[in-house]
């Protein structure tokens, strides 16, 4: 059974054929758009952030656990980073610190999980609301225009353009430089996910808090590091976003919450934990935003791409549920039989 | 840790006890689980840990591998004292203490090679994993030690497409391979059948000719009756008596448990 063995190890198989199928789909809807360079190019710039974000949330949701104080980041991070470079110009420095600013604040997540034992979704939910007040309180609601910041290298480094000379403005010239770094990241958090001892660890904590303390993870350290690294990555997706608009919005982190949550549930990783999947969830970040361009593309009005989201991710947690979780489905339909033994046990 | 811990004590001489609990007291808020809890194992025995659901058998057992801290009382491990800060279930790896845990000792989702080596895990200095080494030694231990005749399963695995029985298979095949010299077995014939409950029994028969300790905690007295050397008996987290099966019949020890409980 060659086959099937090798199906099994690409666990990102099915979600690769259905962005395949959806780019198809697309590309007839909206030829204009989806067959020329540009719009492949555009992604390369505006992908990265959510990319960022679903990579840290694949580990957080494959340890069973979950972050929603990821979109007070992108503001509390980005303002520190913006007004470090604008105010301060402190360059590289003002790069560093708005990590840290990130850092920090995940790992503060990682304390009320794991030493104080409040549940993520509810010591996450206090976060974000304290972060993001704490932008909006330290900028005083107002937004930071990085005029000229395309001059300084931080801007060149971290989100500049590849050039091949030739007209400015050509597709090929717009070969964004963070789609490079975030492609280094994702390679390296597979290698950490699938290789490492931490994401063997994490896996085994999403399977089950106890048979990871039985088996002699130390399970509160393995969580303070799994937040510290969601909370370092929203940083950098924060001040990726600030730069590539060359603008800091107190609400740049609003839309991030569903979209990056959905790209990782979409793409396989398991709800309950003890499963996950890099490949998948960067797939899962294409279907994301490939249904948003795909949309508006092909005419529709722009107020259905939430509701089309949703239903996608919907639809693609109960496939998993189906197919993952047996002795879920099984209660399932238990429950939905009414009047006891008329459906057949599947 | 790097690669496969060096294992301790196998050939230290010179002990009586592999582990000794003095005066060992455990509380969960107000409620004592474990009350003056004395109780040494000798370097080959099997000692059986009987007593009714909720008499602290399974918080004895934590409390002995690091998984839960005592609140008072001190824990010996080859005649030398334990410092209980720094005691853990790493710690209690590498001194040559492993369990079986019921149910609770295999990640689900997760393939058997990872399973094998979870906790300590073959390594470079970076900490990734070796996942050809390990593959291959699990594999080896899937075919020898435990004697793997169960269709198509392998190292790929997950726990989760194993019987009850496969998985004490796997857990204590694990415990033989790290050479524990005190292994723990948290009822490991629950929810086996016949043939599958024989495995277990002769396993624990073989841990003790090869000179090692085990605690075999069971709920089926006929089992335990069957192996151990002595039996220990627990009640409200109190060691209430001590039993040889030789002067106990099964229907004897059976009728005293029940007396024990009706005098709650």
């Amino acid at each position: 059974m060659a086959a099937p063995a090798a199906i099994r190890r690409l666990d990102a198989l099915p979600i690769i054929l259905v962005f395949g199928l959806l780019l198809l789909l697309f590309m007839a809807t909206a030829p204009n758009v989806f067959l020329a360079p540009n719009i492949y190019t555009t992604f390369l710039s505006t992908l990265p952030p959510l990319i960022l974000l679903a990579m840290g949330l694949t580990f957080v949701i494959g340890a069973g656990e979950i972050d929603l104080s990821f979109p007070s980041v992108l503001a509390f991070s980005g303002f520190v980073f913006a007004i470090l470079f604008k105010e301060y110009q402190l360059g590289w420095l003002a790069f560093l610190i708005g990590l840290l600013s990130g850092v920090l604040v995940g790992w503060i997540n990682g304390l009320l999980v794991a030493r104080l034992g409040i549940p993520s979704f509810i010591a996450t939910l206090g976060t974000q609301f304290f972060w993001a007040g704490m932008a909006t309180v330290l900028s005083g609601g107002k937004s930071y225009a990085l005029r000229g910041a395309e001059d300084s290298s931080v801007w060149g480094w971290l989100v500049g353009r590849f050039q091949f000379g030739g007209d400015d403005y050509a597709w090929f010239n717009q070969i964004s430089i963070q789609a490079l770094w975030t492609a280094l990241i994702v390679a390296t958090l597979w290698l950490i996910l699938n290789r490492h001892r931490f994401g063997e660890h994490v896996l085994f904590i999403g399977d089950s808090n106890d048979v990871a303390q039985v088996v002699g993870i130390d399970v509160a350290k393995e969580k303070i590091r799994l937040f510290t690294l969601m909370g370092g990555l929203a940083a950098l997706a924060a001040i990726l976003l600030t730069l590539e608009n060359k603008n800091y919005f107190g609400n740049q982190g609003q839309g991030y919450l569903l979209l990056a949550i959905a790209a990782v549930l979409i793409g396989g990783t398991s709800i309950f934990g003890g499963r996950a999947t890099i490949l998948g969830s960067l797939f899962g970040c294409f279907i994301v935003m490939v249904i948003e361009t795909g949309l508006v593309a092909s005419g529709l009005e722009g107020s259905w791409v939430r509701t089309v989201q949703g239903l996608v991710f919907l639809v693609a947690i109960i496939f998993y549920l189906f197919v993952d979780e047996p002795q879920r489905r099984a209660a399932l339909w238990q429950k939905l039989a009414i009047g006891g033994s008329a459906r057949p046990q599947p | 840790m790097s690669t496969g811990d060096v294992v301790a004590g196998s050939g230290a001489a010179g002990y009586q006890h592999i582990v000794r609990l003095a005066d060992v007291q455990k509380y969960f808020g107000a409620v004592q689980a474990l009350k003056n809890i004395n109780l040494a194992i000798g370097r080959n025995e099997i000692v059986g840990l009987i007593g009714d659901n909720g008499a602290g058998k399974s918080t004895l057992i934590k409390t002995l591998t690091g998984v839960l801290k005592p609140s008072a009382g001190r824990i010996f491990i080859r005649e030398e004292e334990v410092d209980l800060d720094d005691y853990s279930v790493h710690m209690a790896h590498k001194l040559a203490i492993q369990t079986v845990f019921q149910d609770k000792s295999l990640g689900e989702k997760q393939p058997l090679w990872r399973n094998f080596f979870v906790g300590r895990q073959i390594t470079n200095r970076l900490g990734f994993i070796d996942i050809k080494q390990e593959k291959a030694i699990a594999e080896e231990i899937l075919k020898k030690a435990i004697g793997f005749r169960g269709a198509g399963i392998t190292v790929e695995s997950t726990v989760k497409q194993l019987s009850g029985g496969e998985r004490q298979g796997i857990a204590i095949g694990r415990a033989m391979h790290f050479k524990a010299d005190l292994i723990i077995l948290d009822e490991p014939t629950v929810a086996l059948a016949v043939k599958e409950v024989r495995k277990v029994l002769d396993f624990v028969r073989r841990i003790k000719t090869q000179g090692h300790a085990c605690i075999y905690i069971e709920h089926n007295l006929a089992h335990v009756h069957e192996v151990a050397d002595r039996l220990v008996v627990l009640d409200r987290g109190e060691i209430v008596a001590e039993v040889r099966p030789e002067d106990m019949t099964v229907p004897e020890l059976t009728e005293y448990l029940i007396d024990l409980q009706q005098s709650h």
